[in-house]
Protein backbone atom coordinates (compact mmCIF):
# COMPACT_ATOMS: atom_id res chain seq x y z
CA UNK A 1 0.00 0.00 0.00
CA UNK A 2 1.58 3.11 -0.93
CA UNK A 3 1.70 5.84 2.12
CA UNK A 4 2.83 8.77 0.10
CA UNK A 5 -0.33 9.75 -1.61
CA UNK A 6 -2.40 9.08 1.50
CA UNK A 7 -0.56 11.08 4.08
CA UNK A 8 -0.89 13.92 1.15
CA UNK A 9 -4.51 13.37 0.59
CA UNK A 10 -4.95 13.50 4.34
CA UNK A 11 -3.05 16.84 4.76
CA UNK A 12 -4.87 19.12 2.22
CA UNK A 13 -8.00 17.52 3.69
CA UNK A 14 -7.03 18.17 7.51
CA UNK A 15 -5.72 21.61 6.65
CA UNK A 16 -8.57 22.80 4.26
CA UNK A 17 -11.67 21.22 6.40
CA UNK A 18 -10.34 20.64 10.01
CA UNK A 19 -8.45 23.79 9.96
CA UNK A 20 -9.95 26.66 7.57
CA UNK A 21 -13.69 25.16 7.47
CA UNK A 22 -14.44 26.68 11.55
CA UNK A 23 -11.71 29.75 10.84
CA UNK A 24 -14.68 30.51 8.04
CA UNK A 25 -17.22 30.96 10.27
CA UNK A 26 -15.63 33.19 12.02
CA UNK A 27 -14.18 35.22 9.34
CA UNK A 28 -18.19 35.47 7.84
CA UNK A 29 -19.58 36.46 11.22
CA UNK A 30 -16.79 39.06 11.90
CA UNK A 31 -16.70 40.88 8.23
CA UNK A 32 -20.61 41.09 8.27
CA UNK A 33 -20.24 42.70 11.49
CA UNK A 34 -17.76 45.06 9.99
CA UNK A 35 -19.77 45.61 7.48
CA UNK A 36 -23.02 46.08 9.53
CA UNK A 37 -21.45 48.54 11.95
CA UNK A 38 -21.90 45.92 14.50
CA UNK A 39 -18.97 44.48 17.04
CA UNK A 40 -19.64 41.07 16.50
CA UNK A 41 -19.01 37.68 17.89
CA UNK A 42 -17.57 38.55 20.98
CA UNK A 43 -19.59 36.34 23.87
CA UNK A 44 -17.95 32.91 24.02
CA UNK A 45 -15.42 33.27 26.24
CA UNK A 46 -13.64 30.65 28.17
CA UNK A 47 -12.79 32.29 31.94
CA UNK A 48 -12.65 36.04 30.48
CA UNK A 49 -10.69 34.94 26.98
CA UNK A 50 -12.80 35.70 24.24
CA UNK A 51 -9.65 35.45 21.44
CA UNK A 52 -11.77 37.90 19.29
CA UNK A 53 -14.66 35.51 18.98
CA UNK A 54 -12.28 32.85 17.98
CA UNK A 55 -14.34 30.12 20.22
CA UNK A 56 -17.40 30.75 18.41
CA UNK A 57 -16.84 27.53 16.25
CA UNK A 58 -15.92 25.65 18.96
CA UNK A 59 -19.32 26.77 20.75
CA UNK A 60 -21.05 26.07 17.32
CA UNK A 61 -19.70 22.42 17.61
CA UNK A 62 -20.36 21.83 20.66
CA UNK A 63 -24.03 23.05 20.28
CA UNK A 64 -24.24 20.94 17.14
CA UNK A 65 -23.51 17.98 18.41
CA UNK A 66 -25.92 18.00 21.75
CA UNK A 67 -28.69 19.04 20.10
CA UNK A 68 -31.61 16.91 19.37
CA UNK A 69 -31.26 14.81 16.14
CA UNK A 70 -35.48 15.17 14.83
CA UNK A 71 -36.79 13.30 12.02
CA UNK A 72 -40.17 14.29 11.44
CA UNK A 73 -43.44 12.21 11.46
CA UNK A 74 -43.65 10.83 7.72
CA UNK A 75 -40.53 11.26 6.64
CA UNK A 76 -38.43 9.13 4.67
CA UNK A 77 -36.33 8.23 6.98
CA UNK A 78 -33.63 6.36 5.76
CA UNK A 79 -32.72 9.55 2.96
CA UNK A 80 -33.85 12.16 5.60
CA UNK A 81 -30.56 10.25 7.72
CA UNK A 82 -28.50 10.00 3.98
CA UNK A 83 -28.78 13.17 2.80
CA UNK A 84 -26.34 15.18 4.61
CA UNK A 85 -23.70 13.08 4.12
CA UNK A 86 -24.35 12.93 0.41
CA UNK A 87 -23.97 16.59 0.53
CA UNK A 88 -21.05 16.92 2.71
CA UNK A 89 -18.82 14.01 1.69
CA UNK A 90 -18.44 14.75 -1.98
CA UNK A 91 -17.39 18.15 -0.77
CA UNK A 92 -14.58 16.95 1.05
CA UNK A 93 -12.87 14.63 -1.26
CA UNK A 94 -13.19 17.39 -3.92
CA UNK A 95 -9.86 18.61 -2.45
CA UNK A 96 -7.71 15.47 -3.49
CA UNK A 97 -6.89 17.05 -6.98
CA UNK A 98 -6.01 20.42 -5.88
CA UNK A 99 -2.14 21.02 -5.92
CA UNK A 100 -0.98 22.89 -3.27
CA UNK A 101 2.69 23.07 -4.45
CA UNK A 102 4.42 22.37 -7.28
CA UNK A 103 7.23 19.62 -7.79
CA UNK A 104 10.17 19.61 -5.78
CA UNK A 105 14.00 17.73 -6.62
CA UNK A 106 15.90 16.61 -3.04
CA UNK A 107 18.69 15.08 -4.78
CA UNK A 108 17.14 11.74 -5.70
CA UNK A 109 13.45 12.36 -4.38
CA UNK A 110 11.10 14.05 -5.62
CA UNK A 111 7.98 15.62 -3.99
CA UNK A 112 4.87 16.93 -5.52
CA UNK A 113 2.40 18.46 -3.61
CA UNK A 114 -0.78 17.43 -4.62
CA UNK A 115 -3.11 14.71 -3.36
CA UNK A 116 -4.15 12.90 -6.66
CA UNK A 117 -2.40 13.93 -10.07
CA UNK A 118 -5.07 12.77 -12.68
CA UNK A 119 -5.51 13.77 -16.35
CA UNK A 120 -9.18 15.14 -15.82
CA UNK A 121 -8.72 16.66 -13.43
CA UNK A 122 -11.23 19.33 -13.38
CA UNK A 123 -13.34 17.28 -14.44
CA UNK A 124 -13.18 15.16 -11.55
CA UNK A 125 -14.47 18.25 -9.57
CA UNK A 126 -17.54 18.55 -11.58
CA UNK A 127 -18.22 14.47 -11.74
CA UNK A 128 -18.33 15.11 -7.78
CA UNK A 129 -19.85 18.64 -7.65
CA UNK A 130 -22.90 16.83 -9.72
CA UNK A 131 -23.39 14.25 -7.15
CA UNK A 132 -23.11 16.79 -4.14
CA UNK A 133 -26.73 18.14 -5.86
CA UNK A 134 -28.62 15.19 -4.54
CA UNK A 135 -27.68 15.94 -1.10
CA UNK A 136 -29.59 18.99 -1.61
CA UNK A 137 -32.28 17.43 -3.80
CA UNK A 138 -33.29 14.33 -1.47
CA UNK A 139 -33.21 16.31 1.78
CA UNK A 140 -36.07 18.53 0.20
CA UNK A 141 -37.85 15.77 -0.95
CA UNK A 142 -37.52 13.51 2.43
CA UNK A 143 -38.22 16.05 4.63
CA UNK A 144 -42.12 15.43 4.05
CA UNK A 145 -42.68 19.41 4.10
CA UNK A 146 -44.29 21.25 1.32
CA UNK A 147 -41.47 24.27 1.87
CA UNK A 148 -38.56 21.87 1.80
CA UNK A 149 -39.94 19.82 -1.27
CA UNK A 150 -39.98 23.72 -2.97
CA UNK A 151 -36.39 24.16 -1.84
CA UNK A 152 -35.55 20.62 -2.97
CA UNK A 153 -37.16 21.43 -6.58
CA UNK A 154 -35.58 25.22 -6.20
CA UNK A 155 -32.37 23.47 -5.75
CA UNK A 156 -32.56 20.65 -8.56
CA UNK A 157 -33.44 23.51 -11.09
CA UNK A 158 -30.95 25.95 -10.64
CA UNK A 159 -27.60 23.33 -9.49
CA UNK A 160 -28.14 21.68 -13.14
CA UNK A 161 -28.53 24.62 -14.94
CA UNK A 162 -25.32 26.02 -13.17
CA UNK A 163 -24.05 23.04 -13.94
CA UNK A 164 -23.89 23.29 -17.75
CA UNK A 165 -22.90 27.44 -17.52
CA UNK A 166 -19.80 26.30 -15.04
CA UNK A 167 -18.35 23.48 -17.56
CA UNK A 168 -18.42 25.87 -20.39
CA UNK A 169 -16.93 28.95 -18.39
CA UNK A 170 -14.20 26.89 -18.01
CA UNK A 171 -13.17 25.93 -21.61
CA UNK A 172 -11.67 28.93 -22.48
CA UNK A 173 -8.51 28.38 -19.52
CA UNK A 174 -8.46 24.41 -20.94
CA UNK A 175 -7.98 26.35 -24.37
CA UNK A 176 -5.61 28.40 -23.02
CA UNK A 177 -3.22 26.21 -20.95
CA UNK A 178 -4.31 23.06 -23.18
CA UNK A 179 -5.24 20.61 -20.50
CA UNK A 180 -7.22 19.64 -17.72
CA UNK A 181 -4.78 18.61 -15.11
CA UNK A 182 -4.77 20.86 -12.63
CA UNK A 183 -1.26 20.66 -11.84
CA UNK A 184 -0.20 21.58 -15.37
CA UNK A 185 -2.38 24.49 -15.18
CA UNK A 186 -0.67 25.94 -12.71
CA UNK A 187 2.93 25.25 -14.04
CA UNK A 188 1.63 27.12 -17.09
CA UNK A 189 0.92 30.01 -14.47
CA UNK A 190 4.52 29.98 -13.39
CA UNK A 191 5.80 32.57 -15.46
CA UNK A 192 5.37 35.90 -16.66
CA UNK A 193 4.10 37.38 -19.96
CA UNK A 194 4.96 40.99 -21.62
CA UNK A 195 2.19 43.41 -21.49
CA UNK A 196 2.91 44.39 -24.54
CA UNK A 197 4.83 41.61 -26.32
CA UNK A 198 2.74 41.93 -29.37
CA UNK A 199 4.37 45.58 -30.38
CA UNK A 200 7.45 43.29 -30.57
CA UNK A 201 6.09 40.18 -31.83
CA UNK A 202 4.07 41.86 -34.72
CA UNK A 203 5.96 45.38 -35.37
CA UNK A 204 9.50 44.77 -34.82
CA UNK A 205 9.45 47.07 -31.56
CA UNK A 206 11.85 47.01 -28.96
CA UNK A 207 12.62 48.70 -25.86
CA UNK A 208 13.01 48.48 -21.73
CA UNK A 209 9.83 48.97 -21.07
CA UNK A 210 8.19 46.00 -23.50
CA UNK A 211 10.40 43.87 -22.50
CA UNK A 212 10.45 44.21 -18.56
CA UNK A 213 6.06 45.27 -18.47
CA UNK A 214 4.99 41.98 -17.38
CA UNK A 215 2.40 40.32 -15.69
CA UNK A 216 2.04 37.26 -13.86
CA UNK A 217 0.82 34.50 -16.75
CA UNK A 218 -2.28 33.96 -14.68
CA UNK A 219 -5.53 33.04 -16.04
CA UNK A 220 -7.14 35.65 -15.13
CA UNK A 221 -5.27 37.71 -17.52
CA UNK A 222 -5.87 35.71 -20.33
CA UNK A 223 -9.40 34.64 -19.68
CA UNK A 224 -11.14 38.22 -17.46
CA UNK A 225 -14.26 37.11 -18.63
CA UNK A 226 -13.76 33.28 -17.95
CA UNK A 227 -13.08 33.73 -14.43
CA UNK A 228 -16.08 36.54 -13.87
CA UNK A 229 -18.48 34.16 -15.54
CA UNK A 230 -16.85 31.36 -13.86
CA UNK A 231 -16.59 32.39 -10.65
CA UNK A 232 -20.73 33.75 -10.78
CA UNK A 233 -21.58 30.37 -12.32
CA UNK A 234 -20.06 28.10 -8.86
CA UNK A 235 -21.00 30.41 -5.97
CA UNK A 236 -24.61 29.97 -7.58
CA UNK A 237 -23.77 25.83 -7.07
CA UNK A 238 -22.34 26.45 -4.33
CA UNK A 239 -25.90 28.19 -3.23
CA UNK A 240 -25.14 30.77 -1.18
CA UNK A 241 -26.81 34.30 -0.77
CA UNK A 242 -27.12 35.95 -3.54
CA UNK A 243 -27.77 32.36 -4.88
CA UNK A 244 -30.15 30.96 -1.91
CA UNK A 245 -32.95 30.44 -3.95
CA UNK A 246 -32.90 26.49 -2.31
CA UNK A 247 -32.98 28.00 1.22
CA UNK A 248 -34.91 31.56 0.41
CA UNK A 249 -35.29 32.23 4.65
CA UNK A 250 -38.06 35.07 3.45
CA UNK A 251 -40.04 33.03 0.81
CA UNK A 252 -39.93 29.14 2.00
CA UNK A 253 -38.20 30.03 5.21
CA UNK A 254 -35.37 27.36 4.98
CA UNK A 255 -35.82 25.09 2.07
CA UNK A 256 -34.13 21.97 1.91
CA UNK A 257 -32.39 21.99 5.53
CA UNK A 258 -35.75 23.50 7.46
CA UNK A 259 -36.73 19.86 8.81
CA UNK A 260 -33.40 19.40 10.07
CA UNK A 261 -31.63 19.61 13.51
CA UNK A 262 -28.60 18.90 15.28
CA UNK A 263 -25.57 17.77 13.54
CA UNK A 264 -27.54 16.82 10.45
CA UNK A 265 -28.28 20.75 10.04
CA UNK A 266 -24.61 21.00 10.89
CA UNK A 267 -23.19 18.94 7.84
CA UNK A 268 -25.46 20.92 5.34
CA UNK A 269 -23.89 24.03 7.24
CA UNK A 270 -20.75 22.52 6.97
CA UNK A 271 -20.51 21.93 2.95
CA UNK A 272 -21.44 25.12 2.56
CA UNK A 273 -18.61 26.45 3.88
CA UNK A 274 -16.28 23.61 2.41
CA UNK A 275 -18.02 24.77 -0.90
CA UNK A 276 -16.39 28.32 -0.28
CA UNK A 277 -12.89 26.78 0.09
CA UNK A 278 -13.25 24.53 -2.87
CA UNK A 279 -14.56 27.52 -4.96
CA UNK A 280 -11.36 29.74 -3.45
CA UNK A 281 -8.90 26.78 -4.43
CA UNK A 282 -10.08 25.96 -7.50
CA UNK A 283 -10.31 29.50 -8.65
CA UNK A 284 -6.68 30.49 -7.29
CA UNK A 285 -5.46 27.36 -8.64
CA UNK A 286 -6.98 28.07 -12.34
CA UNK A 287 -7.20 31.60 -12.50
CA UNK A 288 -4.76 32.93 -9.59
CA UNK A 289 -1.58 30.96 -10.72
CA UNK A 290 -2.16 28.33 -7.54
CA UNK A 291 0.87 28.05 -5.57
CA UNK A 292 3.02 29.85 -7.81
CA UNK A 293 4.45 33.23 -6.67
CA UNK A 294 3.88 36.10 -8.86
CA UNK A 295 6.69 37.73 -11.31
CA UNK A 296 9.09 35.37 -10.01
CA UNK A 297 9.06 31.58 -11.22
CA UNK A 298 10.19 28.15 -9.69
CA UNK A 299 13.90 28.23 -10.86
CA UNK A 300 14.47 31.75 -10.45
CA UNK A 301 13.27 31.53 -6.75
CA UNK A 302 15.35 28.71 -5.93
CA UNK A 303 18.83 30.28 -8.25
CA UNK A 304 18.26 33.43 -5.64
CA UNK A 305 17.95 31.35 -2.81
CA UNK A 306 20.58 29.31 -2.89
CA UNK A 307 23.10 32.08 -3.48
CA UNK A 308 22.58 32.40 0.07
CA UNK A 309 22.76 28.71 1.09
CA UNK A 310 22.32 25.29 -0.34
CA UNK A 311 20.41 24.14 -3.02
CA UNK A 312 18.68 21.64 -1.06
CA UNK A 313 17.69 24.54 2.25
CA UNK A 314 16.72 26.63 -1.11
CA UNK A 315 14.38 24.09 -2.34
CA UNK A 316 12.62 23.40 0.78
CA UNK A 317 12.13 27.38 1.83
CA UNK A 318 10.73 27.74 -1.83
CA UNK A 319 8.31 24.50 -1.53
CA UNK A 320 7.10 26.88 1.91
CA UNK A 321 7.08 29.85 -0.02
CA UNK A 322 4.61 27.95 -2.58
CA UNK A 323 2.25 26.45 -0.16
CA UNK A 324 2.12 30.42 1.49
CA UNK A 325 1.50 31.57 -1.70
CA UNK A 326 -1.28 29.19 -2.19
CA UNK A 327 -2.75 29.60 1.63
CA UNK A 328 -2.95 34.16 0.80
CA UNK A 329 -4.63 33.36 -2.49
CA UNK A 330 -6.92 30.57 -1.27
CA UNK A 331 -7.85 33.08 1.99
CA UNK A 332 -7.88 36.00 -0.64
CA UNK A 333 -10.88 34.32 -2.51
CA UNK A 334 -12.82 33.48 0.36
CA UNK A 335 -12.78 37.09 1.53
CA UNK A 336 -13.91 37.98 -2.05
CA UNK A 337 -16.63 35.36 -1.54
CA UNK A 338 -17.65 37.07 1.68
CA UNK A 339 -17.53 40.35 0.29
CA UNK A 340 -19.98 39.32 -2.39
CA UNK A 341 -22.40 37.62 0.03
CA UNK A 342 -22.55 40.69 2.24
CA UNK A 343 -22.98 43.15 -0.50
CA UNK A 344 -25.45 42.13 -2.82
CA UNK A 345 -28.88 41.87 -2.95
CA UNK A 346 -30.31 38.20 -3.16
CA UNK A 347 -31.93 37.46 -6.61
CA UNK A 348 -35.54 35.92 -7.35
CA UNK A 349 -35.49 32.51 -8.57
CA UNK A 350 -36.25 33.79 -12.50
CA UNK A 351 -33.33 35.98 -12.22
CA UNK A 352 -31.47 32.99 -11.14
CA UNK A 353 -32.40 31.08 -13.69
CA UNK A 354 -32.61 33.67 -16.47
CA UNK A 355 -29.00 35.12 -15.20
CA UNK A 356 -28.15 31.15 -16.24
CA UNK A 357 -29.38 30.75 -19.32
CA UNK A 358 -29.38 34.29 -21.03
CA UNK A 359 -26.58 35.94 -20.00
CA UNK A 360 -23.69 33.53 -18.61
CA UNK A 361 -24.34 30.35 -21.26
CA UNK A 362 -24.77 32.66 -24.46
CA UNK A 363 -21.63 35.26 -22.89
CA UNK A 364 -19.71 31.93 -22.16
CA UNK A 365 -19.97 30.30 -25.74
CA UNK A 366 -18.51 33.47 -27.49
CA UNK A 367 -15.74 33.47 -24.99
CA UNK A 368 -14.79 29.66 -26.04
CA UNK A 369 -15.35 31.19 -29.67
CA UNK A 370 -13.09 34.68 -29.20
CA UNK A 371 -10.65 33.03 -27.30
CA UNK A 372 -10.59 29.96 -30.34
CA UNK A 373 -10.15 32.62 -32.74
CA UNK A 374 -7.59 34.97 -30.56
CA UNK A 375 -5.25 31.57 -30.28
CA UNK A 376 -5.73 30.72 -33.65
CA UNK A 377 -4.10 34.19 -34.79
CA UNK A 378 -1.65 34.24 -32.33
CA UNK A 379 -0.07 30.75 -32.69
CA UNK A 380 -0.71 30.66 -36.77
CA UNK B 1 -6.99 -11.57 -7.01
CA UNK B 2 -6.02 -8.10 -7.55
CA UNK B 3 -7.50 -4.76 -6.04
CA UNK B 4 -8.61 -3.86 -9.46
CA UNK B 5 -11.18 -7.72 -9.69
CA UNK B 6 -11.78 -7.12 -6.56
CA UNK B 7 -13.31 -3.53 -7.20
CA UNK B 8 -14.38 -4.79 -10.99
CA UNK B 9 -16.57 -7.53 -9.03
CA UNK B 10 -18.04 -4.95 -6.44
CA UNK B 11 -19.12 -2.33 -8.64
CA UNK B 12 -20.56 -4.91 -10.83
CA UNK B 13 -22.78 -6.38 -8.09
CA UNK B 14 -23.39 -3.02 -7.39
CA UNK B 15 -24.92 -2.07 -10.25
CA UNK B 16 -26.77 -5.11 -10.82
CA UNK B 17 -28.23 -4.64 -7.83
CA UNK B 18 -29.32 -1.09 -7.62
CA UNK B 19 -30.65 -1.79 -11.25
CA UNK B 20 -32.67 -4.86 -9.90
CA UNK B 21 -33.53 -2.64 -7.15
CA UNK B 22 -34.29 0.45 -9.53
CA UNK B 23 -36.94 -1.84 -11.61
CA UNK B 24 -38.28 -4.13 -8.94
CA UNK B 25 -39.26 -0.55 -6.63
CA UNK B 26 -42.45 0.45 -7.91
CA UNK B 27 -43.65 2.22 -4.43
CA UNK B 28 -41.09 5.03 -4.42
CA UNK B 29 -40.37 6.57 -7.63
CA UNK B 30 -37.42 8.98 -5.82
CA UNK B 31 -35.55 5.13 -4.46
CA UNK B 32 -36.55 4.10 -7.92
CA UNK B 33 -33.98 6.93 -9.16
CA UNK B 34 -31.72 6.73 -6.56
CA UNK B 35 -31.35 3.65 -7.32
CA UNK B 36 -30.70 4.50 -10.85
CA UNK B 37 -28.05 7.01 -10.01
CA UNK B 38 -25.91 3.84 -7.86
CA UNK B 39 -25.93 2.01 -11.17
CA UNK B 40 -24.85 4.99 -13.43
CA UNK B 41 -21.72 5.72 -10.59
CA UNK B 42 -20.91 2.00 -10.59
CA UNK B 43 -20.98 1.46 -14.48
CA UNK B 44 -18.84 4.66 -14.53
CA UNK B 45 -16.46 3.32 -11.88
CA UNK B 46 -16.42 -0.01 -14.08
CA UNK B 47 -15.37 2.69 -17.00
CA UNK B 48 -12.37 3.58 -14.49
CA UNK B 49 -11.43 0.47 -14.03
CA UNK B 50 -11.24 0.07 -17.72
CA UNK B 51 -9.03 3.05 -18.06
CA UNK B 52 -11.38 5.13 -20.02
CA UNK B 53 -11.52 8.45 -18.30
CA UNK B 54 -13.23 10.72 -19.68
CA UNK B 55 -16.29 8.18 -20.58
CA UNK B 56 -16.45 7.28 -16.65
CA UNK B 57 -16.46 10.90 -16.03
CA UNK B 58 -19.14 11.66 -18.52
CA UNK B 59 -20.89 9.18 -17.52
CA UNK B 60 -21.47 9.77 -14.19
CA UNK B 61 -21.88 13.45 -14.50
CA UNK B 62 -24.33 13.64 -17.21
CA UNK B 63 -26.30 10.27 -16.74
CA UNK B 64 -25.92 10.20 -12.86
CA UNK B 65 -25.98 13.69 -12.01
CA UNK B 66 -28.00 15.84 -15.15
CA UNK B 67 -30.25 13.58 -16.42
CA UNK B 68 -31.15 11.08 -13.41
CA UNK B 69 -31.48 14.87 -11.94
CA UNK B 70 -34.06 16.15 -14.16
CA UNK B 71 -36.11 12.77 -13.67
CA UNK B 72 -36.27 13.72 -10.24
CA UNK B 73 -37.45 16.96 -10.67
CA UNK B 74 -40.52 15.78 -12.93
CA UNK B 75 -41.01 13.30 -10.06
CA UNK B 76 -40.79 15.64 -7.31
CA UNK B 77 -43.06 17.97 -9.41
CA UNK B 78 -45.81 15.10 -10.03
CA UNK B 79 -45.14 14.41 -6.60
CA UNK B 80 -47.75 11.31 -7.03
CA UNK B 81 -48.58 9.02 -3.76
CA UNK B 82 -48.82 5.82 -3.64
CA UNK B 83 -52.76 4.96 -3.80
CA UNK B 84 -52.64 7.16 -6.93
CA UNK B 85 -50.71 4.61 -8.67
CA UNK B 86 -52.67 1.96 -10.30
CA UNK B 87 -53.14 -1.24 -8.28
CA UNK B 88 -53.07 -4.61 -9.33
CA UNK B 89 -51.64 -4.05 -11.64
CA UNK B 90 -48.15 -4.00 -10.14
CA UNK B 91 -47.66 -7.49 -9.37
CA UNK B 92 -48.30 -8.99 -12.92
CA UNK B 93 -45.60 -5.80 -14.18
CA UNK B 94 -43.09 -7.52 -11.66
CA UNK B 95 -43.39 -10.69 -12.71
CA UNK B 96 -43.13 -9.76 -16.16
CA UNK B 97 -40.19 -7.95 -14.98
CA UNK B 98 -38.48 -10.74 -13.29
CA UNK B 99 -39.24 -13.34 -16.18
CA UNK B 100 -37.94 -11.11 -18.99
CA UNK B 101 -34.58 -10.05 -16.44
CA UNK B 102 -34.04 -13.90 -16.01
CA UNK B 103 -34.60 -14.28 -19.64
CA UNK B 104 -32.31 -11.72 -20.87
CA UNK B 105 -29.62 -12.58 -18.01
CA UNK B 106 -29.76 -15.85 -19.56
CA UNK B 107 -28.74 -14.95 -22.88
CA UNK B 108 -25.95 -13.16 -22.01
CA UNK B 109 -24.58 -15.68 -19.86
CA UNK B 110 -24.74 -18.10 -22.95
CA UNK B 111 -23.79 -15.21 -25.19
CA UNK B 112 -20.34 -14.85 -22.93
CA UNK B 113 -19.64 -18.69 -22.79
CA UNK B 114 -19.41 -18.81 -26.32
CA UNK B 115 -17.42 -15.38 -26.86
CA UNK B 116 -13.45 -15.91 -27.78
CA UNK B 117 -13.52 -12.43 -25.63
CA UNK B 118 -13.55 -14.24 -22.21
CA UNK B 119 -10.52 -16.50 -23.11
CA UNK B 120 -9.01 -13.78 -24.75
CA UNK B 121 -5.48 -12.46 -23.32
CA UNK B 122 -5.96 -8.45 -22.31
CA UNK B 123 -3.09 -6.32 -23.78
CA UNK B 124 -1.72 -3.26 -22.64
CA UNK B 125 -3.30 0.00 -23.47
CA UNK B 126 -1.69 2.43 -25.75
CA UNK B 127 -0.20 5.79 -23.97
CA UNK B 128 -2.98 8.68 -23.40
CA UNK B 129 -6.29 5.95 -24.07
CA UNK B 130 -9.15 6.86 -22.98
CA UNK B 131 -8.10 10.25 -22.61
CA UNK B 132 -10.11 13.43 -23.50
CA UNK B 133 -7.27 14.44 -25.89
CA UNK B 134 -7.73 11.19 -27.88
CA UNK B 135 -11.20 10.96 -27.65
CA UNK B 136 -11.49 14.60 -28.93
CA UNK B 137 -9.14 13.62 -31.89
CA UNK B 138 -11.63 10.79 -32.65
CA UNK B 139 -14.83 12.32 -32.68
CA UNK B 140 -13.51 15.83 -34.46
CA UNK B 141 -11.52 13.67 -37.01
CA UNK B 142 -12.74 10.46 -38.16
CA UNK B 143 -16.10 10.58 -36.71
CA UNK B 144 -17.25 14.18 -37.46
CA UNK B 145 -20.21 13.68 -39.51
CA UNK B 146 -21.78 11.41 -36.91
CA UNK B 147 -20.50 14.49 -34.20
CA UNK B 148 -22.38 16.65 -36.48
CA UNK B 149 -25.65 14.87 -37.33
CA UNK B 150 -26.27 14.41 -33.40
CA UNK B 151 -26.11 18.20 -33.14
CA UNK B 152 -28.74 18.81 -35.55
CA UNK B 153 -31.05 15.96 -34.14
CA UNK B 154 -30.29 17.72 -30.69
CA UNK B 155 -31.08 21.00 -32.31
CA UNK B 156 -34.06 20.01 -33.91
CA UNK B 157 -35.31 18.25 -30.36
CA UNK B 158 -34.83 21.88 -28.86
CA UNK B 159 -36.66 23.56 -31.03
CA UNK B 160 -38.98 20.56 -30.90
CA UNK B 161 -39.37 21.67 -26.85
CA UNK B 162 -39.50 25.14 -27.37
CA UNK B 163 -42.95 24.83 -29.93
CA UNK B 164 -44.36 22.72 -27.42
CA UNK B 165 -43.62 24.82 -24.26
CA UNK B 166 -44.38 27.62 -26.59
CA UNK B 167 -48.34 26.89 -27.61
CA UNK B 168 -48.72 26.09 -23.72
CA UNK B 169 -47.60 29.52 -22.92
CA UNK B 170 -49.98 31.24 -25.85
Amino acid sequence: MPIEPIIKVLFIIIVMVVGIAPVITWIERKQSAVMQDRIGANRADLGGITLLGLLHPAADVIKLMTKEDVVPDGANRVMHLLSPLIAAVPAIIAFVVIPYGGVYQFGDTTISLVGADIDWGLLYIFVIGSIAAYGTILAGWSSNNNWSMLGGLRASAQMISYEVVMGLTVVGVFMVFETLRLTDMALAQDSSFRIFGFLNLYFGMDGWLIEHLRLPAWGIFYQPLGFLMFLTAIMAENKRPPFDIPEGESEIIAGYHLEYSGMRFGLFFMSEFIGIIIIAALTATIFLGGWTFPWWSTAEIIDLISTFMGVGFATGLCMLIHFSMFMLKVFFMIWVQMLLRWSLPRFRYDQVMSLCWKILLPLSIANIFVTGLVLLLVNG
Amino acid sequence: MTVETILFYLFGILAVVSALGMVLNTRNMVASAMSLVVTMISLGAIYLLLEAYLVSALQIMVYGGAIVVVFLFVVMLLNLSTDELPPGKLRFAKIAFVIAGVAILSQVLIALGQDPLLTAQPEAVPEGFGGYRQLGIALYTDYVLLVEMTSLLLLAAIVGALILAKRKID
